[in-house]
């Protein structure tokens, strides 16, 4: 499946990644090398086996619904780019 | 002092012959005199790691300490560890300072190790030259024109050039053994869920596992008895009862120590894309195994060559959804100008990730979006399964595989940064193992020379079945009992 410039201009918005146009030619070519690798796997026919997600066959383990963390706000916040009384500030998205 | 292996140096500070300051200082000299050519450690920090050693020095006073207690280890810098800058080599985390500790760092902490630094890496472990690093580059010990291999090279060139006594790395496709294997030492990726991740900054998932690096199998076992355990904060920590991994070591003497022991060779090892003179290496080394009582068994593992095309999609699949924590809003790199929330992202995005991070979240993020889900990630599960059952198979006629840890000795810098693909088949011996789950580990097991006439280390892989990690130190003990391959250190570091 070859990829062209539209598609690398999606992509980059679906991953909130800019991507100028004068980058986007490369990353194309980058992207297509990529793409040409994985392309390999098409040659094998999969029917029938069962997707393997993880090395181990386990559950998720449960716990005791109690508390284990104490509140860190200030020390969290201490390394956030911009806070204000204890929230995070990010550009106004509601008007 | 500096060639001593963990356990002398642990004599020598139980027995008060030297004490953890002095260790300790002896290594910062190293390190000050050193690091600004080999760029090993991206953060260091005196005073922090001094305060570690006086507290050693005061628990070895009261009789209270354990086989690490006061030794100098350098730490990957993808473990978080309190107070420290951990940065992931990355733009984007170059000014965050860890409020918290990484398991792997408290088990340090709880067994009195001590702290030299946070070596330097691929960005965000993605890439196996270290040449991703937001940070610069770090020099192969045994030739400064090459690469230490990567993700963990800061900590690879850091043993090499004896920059610490141990290192921790991580390996997600190989970050451990291939550097282990261009900067000849002994590196070791234990089975998946055995160290926890907690802490560990995260690339994908379900592949990455935190291991040791050290100059020596001894080394890694006493390394790996303080990394190893359950950690209830990580979901896929496997519970299991602890090991003194230790505990066979002292029989791996005599005339034939590993008498019966079945070694497997998988014929797809030995094919297209190894090099003449690695190859050369690992025979030899074959070949002393045999010595040692081994006996070789031919066996196949007939879909490795799909593993790096079937990592390549989950692995950026798995980080293109990790890596979407990093948006500027809590933490890390946010750009100084944009107009509304979604240019903040974007922007933050693009000046925080390098180059190789960036093509593989976009890699990830087209592989998971819709239409492509079945095609590319479900299809890549699937093979994933075929590659593990190859390593069921093969096991049923041997007890460990040996093979290369990586396809040639350490090649240029700059020599493969403008492909990424060639640079991705570096990983062509250890990448299934990932996939599969199961342990490897990478012994130095000689040199060949290169072109100009400089000996490159050779490292030999033996890769073990789920939890084997005992049994694998131990063959690379009884190795390092009839050879000194581990304990030759490259000239002008001394």
């Amino acid at each position: 499946m070859a990829l062209n410039l539209d598609d690398i201009k999606r992509i980059a918005h679906l991953a909130r990644i800019e991507v100028s146009d004068s980058e986007a030619q490369e990353t194309l070519n980058k992207l297509s090398g990529i793409l040409g690798l994985i392309e390999q796997m098409q040659a094998v026919d999969t029917t029938g086996i069962t997707p393997m997600s993880h090395s181990q066959d386990v559950t998720q383990r449960l716990r005791e619904d109690v508390v284990t963390q104490t509140n860190q706000r200030e020390l969290f916040q201490s390394i956030a780019p911009a806070t204000q009384d204890g929230l995070y500030l990010v550009p106004k998205v509601i008007e | 002092m500096i060639n001593s292996s963990l356990k002398q140096l642990g004599q020598q500070l139980a027995s008060k012959q030297v004490s953890s300051v002095e260790l300790t200082q002896a290594y910062l000299q190293r390190m000050a005199q050193l690091n600004p050519t080999i760029n090993a450690y991206v953060t260091i920090d005196e005073d922090k790691t001094l305060a570690q050693a006086r507290a050693a020095d005061a628990r070895i006073a009261t009789g209270d300490f354990g086989p690490l207690t006061g030794i100098p280890l350098a730490q990957k810098d993808i473990f978080c560890a309190k107070g420290w800058r951990t940065t992931c080599s990355s733009k984007m985390l170059e000014t965050f300072i860890s409020p918290y500790d990484a398991h792997v760092i408290s088990q340090f902490d709880a067994a009195g190790a001590v702290n030299l630094g946070k070596t330097n890496m691929d960005e965000f472990a993605m890439g196996s030259s270290n040449e991703t690093s937001y940070f610069g580059g770090v020099k192969n010990p045994w030739d400064f024109d090459r690469v230490p291999g990567g993700s963990s090279g800061g900590s690879a060139a850091a043993v090499a050039a004896r920059l610490c006594a141990a290192a921790t790395g991580t390996d997600t496709g190989g970050s451990i053994r291939q550097p282990a294997s261009l900067c000849g030492f002994t590196g070791l990726k234990p089975t998946y869920g055995l160290v926890s991740r907690y802490g560990m900054i995260a690339f994908a998932s379900s592949l990455d596992q935190a291991g040791p690096m050290a100059k020596s199998a001894e080394d890694c076992a006493l390394m790996l008895n303080v990394m190893a355990g359950f950690d209830e904060r990580d979901s896929t920590s496997v519970n299991r009862e602890k090991e003194d991994y230790t505990r066979g070591l002292a029989a791996m003497t005599g005339e034939q120590p590993l008498k019966g022991l079945r070694i497997g060779l998988p014929k797809e090892y030995f094919a297209e894309g190894l090099s003449a003179d690695v190859a050369k290496v690992i025979e030899t080394a074959i070949a002393e195994y045999k010595k040692l009582g081994a006996e070789i068994v031919e066996v196949s593992l007939p879909n490795n060559n799909l593993s790096i095309p079937v990592y390549y999609v989950l692995a950026p699949a798995e980080a293109s959804s990790n890596l979407s924590r990093y948006d500027g809003v809590r933490y890390g790199h946010r750009a100084a100008e944009y107009n509304d929330l979604m240019e903040m992202y974007m922007k933050s995005r693009a000046e925080g990730f390098g180059a190789e991070v960036k093509r593989r979240i976009l890699i990830g993020t087209y592989v998971l979006s819709a239409g492509y889900y079945d095609a590319y990630y479900l299809k890549a599960q699937q093979i994933r399964r075929l590659i593990a059952q190859d390593f069921v198979e093969a096991f049923k006629h041997c007890d460990v595989i040996m093979g290369p840890a990586a396809p040639s000795t350490a090649f240029k810098a700059g020599e493969k940064t403008s492909d990424p693909v060639a640079m991705y088949l570096e990983d062509l011996y250890t990448i299934a193992v990932n996939l599969a789950g199961l342990p490897g580990m990478s012994i130095p097991a000689g040199f060949a020379q290169n072109s100009e006439g400089k000996a490159l280390p050779v490292g030999l892989q033996i890769i073990g079945n789920y939890f084997d990690e005992a049994r694998m130190l131990e063959i690379g003990h009884a190795y390092q009992q009839v050879t000194d391959w581990h304990t030759q250190m490259p000239e002008g570091i001394a």
